[in-house]
């Protein structure tokens, strides 16, 4: 079993004296707690929170408060992104990635004061995969048909067997809050930090500290620091960065550049660049064989000299440095840097270089004249690229684009459409040519991308729902991806991703342009804030904030 | 009798310098060319959202394109298509409202309600569906008269009721009932006696929907359904714009809305003339 790091030493008592001790404790702690809390943190989430029930969470409010509210078994660590023992002192992942054994601390409480043990862990995992929930977050266990099996060893400890290896098993615990089974109270009473106090539809969610929260830190303080976090609903980006100017908010998560070096130049203490983030932004053409496109068009977007040609032509340190500000890195391929065990280091990023792109062109039997790009069949380059109305950086980038591949004599035209007719085209009609768009990434693990790399799926943008591959690329691709989620070794699941993303390079069905950098804003009265690329943001480490 | 003269000079002299903005301002975006030869699309790229300089006089835009050369642009774009939408609209609203308020009875019912029900469509939606449903690969100056085209079939409604109604009451009036009485009918006393009394309303609507087509042009560039890029237009000048906190820091960037105002104000100032002219 893996060593929890930092763990608590556990003291053997008797069960007569546990009672005692844990009211003696949970007195010294509310106490101590009460000395250490500080003060209310507000910041603003984007939309309404759908659900307060944990297992149903899909969006990106919901998953905030799941974040400051829900337990988990183990932690993904925003900041090294190594997997952490929270509620689960250390585990074992069997050989065949189908069973996980956790060992779980003892004498945790959840906020009302029901006491955490192996059966609510069971609870929870029988009410994630009960299918009637649909939960997005159970989806993510479901790669095999056969019902799961828990089986509570102990009070403190469980193992949980699933019908079929789930690639990166522990990590996707890091997704799971646990439940009470006994808990009149239900989803509200919590393991998190935090717990739900008020909730006023449309304005705001408060949460109060959870009394029985378990952790403290070195010093032996109570955790968490804040007394409170209110959390505004507000959809309005330029209403939420002035009211972090007025003071009224005390964190925005992520920023955009403009206004990153607005507020870097009037308060560059309040503005953080972690670097680049999972986020990409990528363009494609499209691939569909039953499209209405014309067959030389056809032909072009499906010859990889073609892609590789186009994306030799763009100029991405420009894309970075313009469009972005330089809070944006060129992109290498379908992982970013940021991601530290999946990124492929042997991955460079494409050089500028319009020459290379003729001569790729010229193999293809394209040739230039007086400036104009034409096939073999003096057909002129003539492609539109869609955007969605409204993303003043997707715009701009498309424009720029449009500049870089006139040097080759290709007129691109710019077409911003409104999403819904945009999505139409790309998933309904296929009558599209070229999409530019961005990827957001939240997981780090290559099984959550799987729905994009196999070529049966609909989410294999440049050519969806392929009854079979129809290149032996993507029949690579497939058996690559399919290797390394059926794999419980991160070494060969490693290598096989590596090899996938080498092959996305190679192939460019999609060309990926930046990955934009995580840009956050943090008022200077926030103290042990450390913002990094991972969601959330700023808020990654909230037992451990507190507000001067 | 004395101020009163005095307000109808200075209401005079307004309206000549209203004239002459407007002949400054189409001749100068008409000589864009000469005036900013680099043209609208080229990419400065070293010197984006640059402050006004010798060599880009209104600054650069986030590209790195020179304002200056696209409020040129910009404004021949707006100032030349916006009147065709109008004429277009004011023609359609003569035909429709004119020659139903003419005819009157049910013709007058059937045009009105037509008229009520273009009124009442959602046009914005319209316009955004009839881009969606556009060709992708149409050149910038294609979609922009696209635009332009379906503001003049779409603008027409209001125009419309005020010319059935005045067609209605010239229907009516003395002149015209001795005109028919004298043995003039249909389609000659439309055009003799009825078209030139219409005439000053049309003119009215005409320049009424000028400015009414540029604002809409550029509401649509600020949702990003106006001009395709590389082109400029008033409406992608001003989404510039969205998102500045303060008036004093890049002041240059309010040139395009500056003159937008300017535009319409003056446009408004020729109307009052043109509404004199017909009173």
């Amino acid at each position: 079993m893996n060593d929890a790091r930092g763990r608590l030493a556990v003291v053997a008592i008797t069960s007569k004296f546990r009672n005692a001790m844990l009211v003696f404790a949970f007195a010294c702690s509310t106490l101590a707690g009460a000395a250490w809390a500080q003060g209310e943190l507000r910041f603003c989430l984007r939309s309404e929170p759908k659900t307060f029930d944990p297992l149903k969470v899909e969006d990106d409010a919901s998953v905030a408060i799941r974040y400051l509210t829900g337990g988990v078994l183990v932690r993904l660590s925003r900041q090294t992104q190594v997997l952490e023992p929270e509620l689960a002192q250390s585990w074992k992942v069997s050989k065949d990635g189908r069973q996980i054994t956790f060992k779980l601390r003892s004498g945790i409480l959840f906020s009302d004061g029901t006491p955490f043990s192996a059966e609510d862990v069971a609870y929870t995992v029988q009410q994630l995969m009960d299918p009637a929930l649909h939960s997005a977050t159970g989806d993510a266990f479901r790669t095999g048909p056969g019902n799961v099996e828990t089986e509570v060893v102990s009070p403190t400890q469980i193992s949980i067997t699933f019908p079929a290896p789930v690639a990166g098993l522990d990590r996707q615990f890091d997704q799971v809050a646990m439940l009470s089974a006994h808990s009149p109270k239900k989803e509200m009473a919590v393991l998190g930090p935090f717990m739900v106090a008020d909730y006023k539809p449309g304005a705001t969610v408060l949460l109060k500290r959870n009394p029985n929260y378990w952790k403290s830190d070195a010093q032996g303080h109570k955790l968490p620091y804040l007394d409170s976090i209110r959390l505004d609903i507000q959809p309005n980006r330029d209403v939420e960065m002035l009211r972090f100017k007025r003071g009224e908010i005390d964190l925005i998560n992520s920023l955009d550049s403009e206004y990153f070096d607005k507020l870097q130049a009037t308060s560059p203490q309040a503005a953080h660049d972690a670097g680049p983030s999972l986020d990409s932004e990528q363009m494609w053409f499209n691939e569909v064989g039953r499209s209405p496109l014309p067959t030389y068009k056809k032909n072009w977007f499906r010859s990889a000299n073609f892609r590789r040609a186009i994306s030799d032509a763009i100029n991405r340190d420009d894309l970075a440095r313009v469009v972005f500000r330089g809070h944006a890195q060129p992109a290498v391929g379908p992982v970013s840097p940021a991601n530290k065990f999946w990124f492929n280091p042997k991955l460079k990023v494409e050089p500028y270089s319009p020459d290379a792109a003729l001569k790729s062109l010229q193999s293809d039997g394209f040739r230039l004249e007086n400036g104009v790009l034409k096939d073999k069949d003096g057909n002129a380059v003539v492609f539109s690229l869609i955007t969605n109305s409204g993303n003043k950086y997707r715009e701009r980038m498309a424009t720029m684009i449009q500049e870089d591949l006139q040097k080759i004599g290709i007129h691109m035209n710019v077409v911003t459409l409104d999403f819904p007719s945009l999505i139409e085209r790309m998933t309904q009609t296929f009558d599209y040519e070229a999409i530019l768009l961005g990827l957001t990434n939240v997981g780090l693990d290559p099984s959550e991308q799987m729905n994009v790399w196999l070529s049966s799926s609909d989410n294999h943008q440049w050519n969806p729902s392929e009854k079979a591959p129809e290149t032996a690329w993507e029949a690579e691709i497939d058996r690559l991806m399919r290797e390394q989620a059926s794999s419980a070794d991160a070494k060969k699941r490693k290598q096989s991703f590596d090899r996938v993303q080498e092959i996305a390079v190679e192939q460019a069905p999609f060309i990926y342009l930046v990955n934009r950098n995580a840009l956050s804003a943090v008022a200077a009265n926030v103290q042990g804030a450390a913002p990094v690329i991972l969601v959330p943001q700023t808020y990654w480490n909230v037992e451990r904030l507190s507000v001067k | 009798m004395v101020l009163w003269r005095m307000v109808l000079y200075r209401m005079k002299v307004w309206r000549s310098v209203a004239c002459s903005v407007l002949l400054v301002v189409m001749g100068f975006s008409l000589a864009a060319n000469w005036l900013a030869p680099a043209g609208y699309a080229k990419q400065y790229r070293d010197v984006t959202d640059a402050a006004p300089s010798r060599q880009h006089w209104l600054g650069t835009d986030e590209i790195g394109r020179d304002r200056f050369a696209r409020v040129l642009y910009g404004t021949r774009i707006s100032l030349l298509l916006a009147p065709a939408a109008a004429l277009l609209s004011t023609l359609m609203a003569a035909l429709v409202g004119g020659m139903s308020g003419y005819l009157g009875g049910a013709w007058a019912r059937g045009a009105m309600a037509v008229t009520d029900l273009f009124l009442s469509l959602p046009w914005l939606f319209l316009l955004i569906t009839v881009r969606a449903v556009m060709p992708l690969n149409v050149s910038p100056l294609l979609s922009v008269m696209v635009t332009f085209l379906m503001l003049g079939l779409l603008g027409w409604t209001s125009s419309a009721r005020v010319l059935c109604a005045t067609a209605s009451s010239l229907r009516d009036s003395d002149f015209v009932r001795q005109a028919r009485a004298s043995g003039i009918h249909g389609t000659r006393l439309f055009w003799v006696h009825v078209l030139p009394n219409l005439k000053p309303v049309l003119y009215a609507q005409f320049w009424i929907s000028i400015p009414a087509f540029i604002l809409s042009e550029a509401n649509l560039g600020i949702l990003g359904l106006g001009v395709a890029e590389p082109m400029p237009s008033w409406g992608s000048l001003l989404k510039e714009l969205e998102g500045l906190v303060s008036v004093g820091e890049e002041p240059w960037k309010f040139v395009p809305l500056i003159l937008l105002v300017v535009v319409v104000t003056s446009f408004q100032l020729v109307l009052s003339k043109q509404e004199e002219l017909s009173a």
